[in-house]
């Protein structure tokens, strides 16, 4: 069978049809997820070992978890994927073995895609998940009629329950080439010679497997151009018109659907209604109760992301202050301790902090997928987020990003269709982030007396509330625009099943956790603490004459080391590049000191106050004022009046309500969107905003 | 006959044709085949996407979708 003594087993079949569960039940923990090349579809691959029965030797078994699909056609990049590793042989992934895996409660529309994978006579397993439940329902399946008619193993599991899971893992052992090799339909019979001439180019190809490759060859990467040319010569003779025939196929395969399951199926005389989804369908799509229960869901979903993560997060942001002070201790004084400490350490910090957010979010959503109910609030937000190039699946990620927007850009990943997934990430970091309001809160203190009210409303609070909505309407206008500009060759369907509620299955949960947690740790990780160490050289290295200098002339200063930071802080690398950046920042009313803290805060936004707290600490070297005192205090060189107007601190808020301040943002749209080019555009789209608003402001109040 | 789109919430049809062929190609994989029997079972809280009910299972589709669908009203 195999090349090696590793099986290949390829998972295959409908959404919601249970394969993920049979993915995670089969292989456990022992998986990797990445993306398939050059496209942002998940690839996952896990192992296992099979004991043979007679032998007791170990067969090594790895796993692909192939998207959800319909059909073999494919009609997104994700149905691609599937089309690609099933008909194209030498494809790196192309199966042994298929598992086709079914719903028993869906069965007709189930075997569209199952007779398709069995018409490509690769060795297939049939998986029908579910089946105790139908039974429950009275439903009776003739299985060895249905093996027979199928001409391949037929092994009933149920997924959630780990019910025969051993008897499929067998079947991956004993799978046997189908001995009948007729397709379901009669392919041959639609286009003869085509098929014939397409197999002398790919020997072995069924007949089934040649025309689908003459009907989507132009979407297979591995070919290559000269066997594009060979093909489009041969299309173009037959005069071999795609989409018609594929209609014709469709039809006669449901046809022959139907005949097989009037032999082996036999329904209940009162035959089901799914009475409890539609019962609660009449309550969570109702147009009052349905948006009322959305908005609760919502409301507690960022309560967890914004609130109930702040204890894991306190937990983890001391546990890593320990942990830097330990290093601190038992390292001898030098610049390597300093890497360890200021960069390594504080980088991985900034990593793992993010970890609470992420398990929280995606235990929810994974909940609302898992129950089925993520479908229901895409029914009913779909109308009003279309308008702006957005789907209803755009709102989760889009609220969740005023908490935090790294599992907000993750979660975009449940937006099937491309277009809506891209414009999503690519708005979802001008929502008001937690890490946004460290800063607000500081500028607005010095901005508006804590006094001032308007009406009966503290002014403070309106002008941040201001700030939230700021975000949110510019994610949506910005939303809008790129529907625009954005081209897309994918078609936008809404053709979306709705499946029954069931109760969330807790493995499937966890599982979910675990893969998030991991795809940011390590894809996006790599990439931040490689930031982080660039930004820690910036700043605390610079000409090592001025900070000999430093040392010297503070040497018999009491309590220089604040002062001696601060002065470091302006004469280090970040310090120039602040410098020479002013004049750039000028006409915000911005100095070189916010100048550095823009830099700086590029490793996260709340760092604009430790860096601004540092650097005017000069002349305050009991370091007793707070930072908001040390602000208010400092003078503008020459006028002679306090720098810090209500001007420059809205100008300054305004910059960071629109920059790109947030290198972990970044690093994990690169991982979501596998390239450099969208976080691109996402970062200078999001600075040129960011300049323009600051500009105006500016300018308009000074 | 009639657009699938302008049949009131809980009526009964049967699929006749489609108007676009590459969706089409879409519902018939999903399951809507001419010859089909579909009740509206449900509409979104604006009125549009809708909810149908096909071969036992239930499916949404926006409006503009549900145009390109040509029904036969059973009464």
């Amino acid at each position: 069978m195999a090349k090696s003594n590793k099986i290949t087993v390829a998972l295959i079949g409908n959404p919601n049809s249970g394969k993920t569960t049979l993915f995670n039940a089969l292989t456990g923990l022992n998986q990797k997820v990445g993306n398939f090349p050059g496209i942002t579809v998940d690839k996952k691959v896990g192992a296992c070992q099979i004991s043979q029965l007679a032998s007791k030797n170990k067969i090594d078994t790895e796993f692909i978890d192939l998207p959800g699909t319909y059909s073999l056609y494919p009609k997104s990049m994700d149905e691609s994927i599937s089309f690609q590793v099933l008909c194209d042989p030498k494809n790196e992934h192309h199966p042994d073995v298929n598992i086709i895996i079914v719903d028993a409660s869906n069965l007709k529309r189930s075997l569209c895609l199952a007779t398709q994978v069995i018409d490509l006579n690769t060795p297939c397993i049939l998986a029908l998940n579910m089946m105790d439940l139908i039974e429950n329902d009275g439903v009776k399946i003739y299985l060895k009629l249905l093996e027979e008619k199928l001409g391949v193993a037929v092994v009933p599991i149920n997924a959630r329950k780990k019910i025969g899971i051993g008897n499929l893992k067998q079947a991956i052992l004993n799978v046997k080439e189908r001995e009948n090799k007729n397709s379901f339909v009669d392919i041959k019979n639609l286009c003869p010679n085509l098929i014939e001439d397409i197999q002398k180019l790919l020997n072995k190809a069924s007949d089934y497997n040649a025309f689908q490759i003459a009907c989507n060859y132009k979407t297979i990467t591995d070919f290559s151009k000269q066997d594009k040319g060979k093909l489009d010569n041969i299309i173009s003779k037959h005069k071999f018109i795609a989409k018609r025939l594929q209609a014709t196929e469709t039809v006669r395969r449901y046809k022959a659907i139907d005949q097989l399951l009037e032999e082996c199926i036999e329904y209940p005389e009162n035959s089901k209604n799914n009475s409890l989804t539609q019962k609660l369908d009449n309550i969570l799509t109702h147009p009052i109760y349905g948006f009322a229960i959305f908005l609760g869901v919502l409301f507690l979903i960022f309560q967890a992301v914004f609130s109930w993560s702040e204890y894991p997060m306190e937990i983890i942001d001391n546990s890593i202050s320990q942990l830097s002070q330990f290093v601190t201790n038992s390292l001898p004084e030098g610049a390597l301790n300093s890497l360890i400490v200021d960069g390594i350490i504080a980088g991985l910090g900034g990593i793992v902090i993010f970890v609470p957010q992420i398990a929280f979010l995606f235990a929810f959503i994974a909940i609302l997928e898992d129950t089925g109910y993520m479908s229901r609030v895409s029914f009913i937000t779909d109308k009003l987020l279309r308008g702006f190039g957005l789907s209803g699946r755009s709102i989760i990620p889009l609220l969740s990003g005023a908490a935090c927007a790294i599992p907000a850009v993750m979660s975009a990943r449940t937006i099937p269709n491309w277009k809506e997934r891209i414009i999503t990430i690519m708005v979802v970091p001008l929502m008001s982030c937690a890490a946004r309001l460290p800063v607000y809160t500081l500028l607005i203190s010095m901005m508006i007396p804590a006094e001032q009210k308007w009406f009966i409303f503290n002014l403070q609070g309106l002008t941040m509330m201001g700030f939230y909505l700021i975000g949110f309407i510019s994610a949506i206008l910005i939303a809008w625009l790129m529907k625009y500009i954005i081209k897309s060759k994918e078609r936008s369907y809404f053709v979306m099943e709705m499946p029954t509620y069931k109760t969330p299955d807790w493995r499937t949960v966890f599982y979910t956790i675990i893969e998030k947690v991991k795809v940011f740790l390590i894809d996006a990780g790599k990439i931040i603490i490689a930031i982080s160490i660039v930004l820690w050289a910036l700043s605390s290295y610079g000409p090592a004459s001025k900070f000999d200098e430093i040392e010297r002339k503070h040497q018999n200063t009491e309590n220089a080391e604040v002062i001696i930071a601060s002065e470091k802080l302006e004469s280090s690398y970040a310090g120039i590049i602040g410098k020479s950046i002013e004049p750039v920042i000028a006409p915000l009313g911005f100095d070189w000191r916010i100048g550095i803290s823009l830099i700086t805060s590029f490793a996260a936004r709340e760092v604009f106050v430790g860096t601004m707290s540092t650097i005017y600490s000069v002349g305050d070297a009991d370091n007793t004022k707070s930072i908001r005192e040390k602000l208010m205090s400092h003078k503008n060189p020459d006028t002679g009046e306090a720098f810090f107007t209500p001007a420059v601190a809205l100008s300054l808020m305004l910059f960071y309500a629109f920059a790109m301040q947030c290198m972990s943002t970044l690093a994990i749209v690169f991982r979501e969107t596998n390239g450099w080019k969208w976080p691109v555009i996402q970062f200078v789209y999001m600075s040129a905003l960011a300049y323009l608003a600051s500009f105006i402001a500016y300018q308009l109040l000074s | 006959m009639k657009n699938l789109s302008d049949l009131k919430l809980g009526t009964k049809a049967i699929i006749d044709s489609f108007s676009d062929k590459e969706l089409a190609l879409k519902l018939m994989e999903m399951g809507c085949l001419p010859g089909e029997k579909i009740h509206i079972e449900r509409k979104a809280p604006l009125g549009d996407p809708i909810a149908i009910s096909i071969s036992g299972y239930l499916l949404s589709m926006r409006k503009a979708e549900a145009e390109t669908i040509f029904v036969n009203e059973i009464k």
